[in-house]
């Protein structure tokens, strides 16, 4: 199944990520923005063959105002909804080519859990030669932080001022569905992390996704030097959980096997997010209870035979 | 060869010879036959483009925009609330100035459900950046798609272009096809702004309003340039092929004291009308209107016509009849008929001539005559 197979890189500290940069000086992103960081890392493991479909999202904005852009790929935008389809039809015309270039799909949670849902499922139904990321700020950030599908339980935004009652849509259970050769689960705040599981993704013929926490100082009312510290309080509650799943088989990472064993309180991730500020006990515990059926269900699968 | 063939299946013989790299369609009636048809060929062999069976009319147009940025040639087909799905992405097609090309089986819109031919749906289209050519017979469904991907493709065009044929009346009636080996009458697709990941760009990204206009004339421009494209490609197809299209097709005009102006079969009908007109002593013409975008200047000077509508903006009136009424100060009757499929003969054309009232609007099957 694999069509590329450079050996991947061992990354065992920061230093050894390659030093090209693609996504430059000048974007227009928020202090402390992790889809940016995020970003950075997927294009230093995915290289110069690369384009980008990005659809209706933070990086439209940030990639900096025509005719300049601030990423040294090619960047294609594409309407909020239809960024897998239009990967699709780009992946295929580029097969047919000849060409092996990496089409990837950079696409919020709004983009991707909501709106562009129909197009992505029907690219991976199609068994489409692409790797879709999804950066998730965990609600539309681009128009001021409004619900998504992807904001968890109790969480204030500006459409949901009394705290979100409805819980997050569990997308990688839907991507998993469609049985893709290989997905996973990231965060910006683990960019070594983050880059293995790009170049191994792009290693594979087929639709690929990689869902990518994204915490969002505006969105989540912290202050901007705690991006990366929130990323890993998100991991060390188990609020978020890394893994992979290859041909099926899940794999829970290692950052996210120490916080089964031995989580930190739920509370040290709610409150330092102002998004979070006002939540009741009883929603806590809904969300503790969500977690560790999360948890167990992930451990179960991944000690099935 | 000569053959037999539906107006969809002419469509996919065109298709076939001008061999797109991607095609991307999603089912629709009436124009399931040109998809099925597409991808028969494909499976069998015959055509080696990839086919891609989206999900959805949305996703065909983003696919095929996706599919054009690399610099391949792209086609899809659709009908009413396909189209409508694909608006959104039919503006960015034309916006991002890829030559997608595109067959639409003219039908009604819901609801009802009506899968019967009515050109709303197309004309729904009208402002997008998609130039518009409307056929009338099987063999002119087939060169008017070679044609399409020539004129789409030429670097002073670079604008999607939709094929118009109406559904059923068209779409699945049997008439002679003959195809042709188009050769080096579709050179080569050559995208100057194709994707080039040695030469990064950013495409479609902020645009200021400072720019955003420029944009948007440079769409205006090209579709202006395009007239002279279009006449050109229509000559040498002529030249090599022998087969003579304009941007109106005129029946008898020259000394016509009324003119009957319509699209589609109701067009070519309206030949037949103008014959039995004739024959009672009405000086009748028919000037079937082929391209809507870019609209031509048409001829009607010291005339009175007669403006078949098989749609309506509501609110408004005739579509087409109000495109003419802003070209001419010529009088207008305009006749709204063939709506949802309603049955509309060379008879009924003729007796909209025989009881024009000009400066009127009369709904066919509404109205009664005066």
């Amino acid at each position: 199944m694999r069509i590329r197979s450079p050996p991947l890189q061992e990354l065992d500290t920061i230093a050894e990520i390659p030093k090209e940069e693609y996504v430059l000086k000048c974007t227009s992103a928020c202090a402390g923005c992790s889809d940016s960081l995020a970003l950075r890392y997927v294009l230093k493991a995915a290289g110069p063959d690369t384009v980008l479909v990005v659809p209706a999202c933070c990086t439209s904005v940030i990639q900096g105002i025509w005719p300049n852009t601030a990423f040294n790929v090619p960047v294609y935008n594409i309407a909020f909804g239809a960024a897998a389809a239009c990967a699709s039809g780009m992946s295929n015309a580029f097969r047919a080519a000849g060409k092996k270039t990496n089409v990837i799909v950079y696409a919020g949670d709004g983009g991707t859990l909501d709106i562009g849902i129909q197009a992505m499922s029907g690219a991976f139904e199609r068994g489409t030669d692409f790797l879709y990321i999804c950066y998730d700020n965990e609600a539309y950030g681009n128009t001021g932080m409004q619900r998504s599908g992807a904001t968890p339980l109790g969480a204030r935004t500006t459409t949901t001022p009394a705290g979100k009652t409805d819980a997050k849509k569990d997308i990688d259970a839907i991507i998993a569905a469609h049985d893709p050769p290989y997905q996973a689960t990231a965060a910006a705040a683990y960019p070594q992390d983050l880059f293995k599981k790009v170049q191994k993704a792009l290693t594979f013929r087929g639709p690929t996704f990689i869902h990518v926490l994204a915490p969002c100082p505006p969105g989540w009312r912290y202050s901007t030097e705690k991006t990366v510290e929130m990323g890993k309080l998100a991991v060390k509650s188990g609020m978020w959980v890394l893994y992979e799943r290859e041909y099926g088989r899940l794999t829970i990472g290692a950052q996210s096997k120490a916080a089964m064993k031995k989580p930190i309180p739920l509370e040290d991730y709610l409150a330092p997010q102002g998004r979070f500020k006002g939540i009741d006990a009883k929603t806590v515990d809904i969300i503790k209870q969500r977690i560790a059926r999360n948890l167990a269900r992930l451990a179960a699968e991944e000690a099935a035979p | 060869m000569k053959k037999i063939a539906t107006g969809n299946k002419a469509v996919a013989e065109a298709v076939k010879q001008v061999r797109p790299d991607v095609i991307a369609a999603y089912p629709i009636t009436p124009q399931t036959e040109i998809v099925e048809q597409i991808a028969e060929f494909v499976s069998g062999g015959e055509l080696k483009s990839r086919y891609i069976p989206v999900e959805s009319e949305h996703s065909a147009m983003a696919a095929c925009i996706g599919a054009s940025i690399t610099g391949a040639r792209t086609f899809t087909a659709t009908s009413s609330h396909g189209l409508l799905y694909m608006h959104e992405m039919t503006n960015w097609a034309a916006g991002a100035r890829l030559p997608v090309v595109m067959a639409n089986v003219n039908r009604s819109l819901g609801p009802g459900w009506n899968i019967w031919a009515e050109h709303t749906d197309a004309l729904q289209e009208r402002d997008t950046g998609w130039l518009q050519v409307y056929v009338s017979t099987v063999q002119e469904a087939y060169d008017a798609t070679l044609m399409a991907f020539r004129i789409a493709e030429h670097n002073d065009v670079l604008l999607p272009v939709m094929i118009n044929l109406d559904g059923f009346l068209l779409s699945h009636i049997m008439q002679p096809l003959d195809t042709i080996d188009p050769g080096d009458f579709i050179p080569p697709m050559s995208l100057p702004h194709a994707i080039d990941t040695k030469n990064p760009a950013g495409y479609g990204g902020l645009t200021g309003p400072d720019q955003q206009f420029r944009v948007r004339w440079d769409i205006e421009r090209s579709m202006r340039d395009a007239v002279k494209v279009i006449e050109k490609t229509q000559e040498e197809f002529a030249k090599r092929f022998g087969r003579k299209y304009g941007f109106t097709e005129d029946y008898l005009c020259g000394d016509a004291e009324v003119i009957i102006v319509a699209m589609g079969t109701l067009g070519k009908e309206a030949e037949v009308a103008v014959d039995m007109l004739r024959q009672e002593g009405v000086k009748a013409g028919s000037m079937r209107l082929r391209w809507l975008r870019p609209f031509p200047k048409l001829n009607l000077k010291g005339k009175q016509v007669v403006v078949i509508d098989r749609d309506y903006s509501f609110g408004r009136g005739g579509i087409l009849a109000t495109e003419i009424t802003a070209q001419t100060k010529e009088q207008v009757a305009s006749i709204i008929a063939g709506i949802g499929g309603q049955e509309v003969t060379y008879e009924d054309i003729a007796d909209f001539v025989r009881h024009r009232c000009m400066g009127t609007e009369f709904w066919f099957g509404v109205d009664k005559y005066v």
